[in-house]
């Protein structure tokens, strides 16, 4: 039955990747990749990573994704072109065939690849925001206090940036 | 129970096809959402290590690249605006100034 659901999220994940990358019109790339999120809050769950799989759906199908749809509706993009270096598809899709290959190769021969832990097997509250809440403000309050900064920079670095007048290359 | 071979090989061709996008797409919009997408292909391998280990601590990690993901996109994003506010383009073929 897990294995059913396995399935069935990682073939709509890799079907919707691949088809966010065929699509030619940039709306229908964002709401491809909403759904290759969405599978991936599922497997989440799966894994029992509850807070994980909330801030998944909500910080980036929720947050992310609508500010790629603001800037697209806001740039107002239509179908796009194709690119001039032709032979730089057929080349990127072989390579990254080639890279596929011997790390899947690797994965398959990874010697502690046993199963992963049945749910009742594992400590209670595993992945749940207790848990995740002490370790944040405990064992990893310093990589939190950086990336509090970190979301400062940028919050400032995109007013910067988009504010009119700021920035031009005519001067 | 479903073996964590499985979940890596998930999570590598997850990863395999954003970097496809980011080589093959000339939009600069959906190069940033093919990066989103090797950054999930990251997370999915952070969380099925710490499900095989027992262990919460990968699941921090994936909150802080959750953390720099949003942070990049936003200065990504404002970056294409001011793009597009300049050259009335986001195609990258178009914009090599830097480029002899």
């Amino acid at each position: 039955m897990e294995l059913y659901f396995f399935l069935f999220f990682a073939v709509v994940a890799v079907a919707s990747s691949v088809a966010m990358i065929l699509q030619r019109n940039p709306i229908y790339c964002v709401l491809l990749l909403i759904m290759v999120m969405i599978s991936i809050a599922g497997l989440y769950l799966m894994l029992d990573a509850q807070f994980v799989a909330i801030i998944q759906v909500v910080v980036y199908a929720g947050a992310i994704m609508v500010l790629f749809l603001f800037v697209i509706m806001l740039l107002n993009l239509s179908r796009e072109e194709g690119g001039a270096f032709r032979i730089q598809k057929p080349l990127a899709v072989l390579l990254t065939v080639l890279l596929f290959l011997p790390v899947a190769a690797m994965v398959m021969s990874y010697a502690g690849g046993g199963t992963t832990p049945s749910a009742d097997g594992g400590q209670t509250g595993f992945g749940e925001v207790e848990q995740i809440g002490s370790l944040l403000f405990t064992k990893y309050l310093l990589p939190v206090e950086i990336a509090a900064v970190l979301l400062l920079i940028a919050i400032v670095g995109a007013v910067v940036l988009t504010r009119k007048g700021t920035v031009s290359v005519d001067d | 129970m479903i073996p964590v071979t499985y979940y890596l090989i998930l999570s590598a061709a997850l990863f395999l096809v954003g970097a496809t996008g980011v080589l093959v797409r000339r939009n600069a919009i959906i190069v940033l959402m093919s990066i989103e997408l090797m950054l999930n292909g990251a997370n999915l391998s952070f969380v099925a290590f710490a499900r095989q280990f027992g262990m919460a601590d990968g699941h921090i990690y994936v909150f802080l690249v959750i953390t720099v993901a949003a942070a990049e996109v936003a200065i990504g994003l404002a970056l294409v605006i001011l793009l597009f506010r300049n050259r009335g383009t986001v195609n990258i073929d178009e914009v090599r100034s830097l480029r002899w």
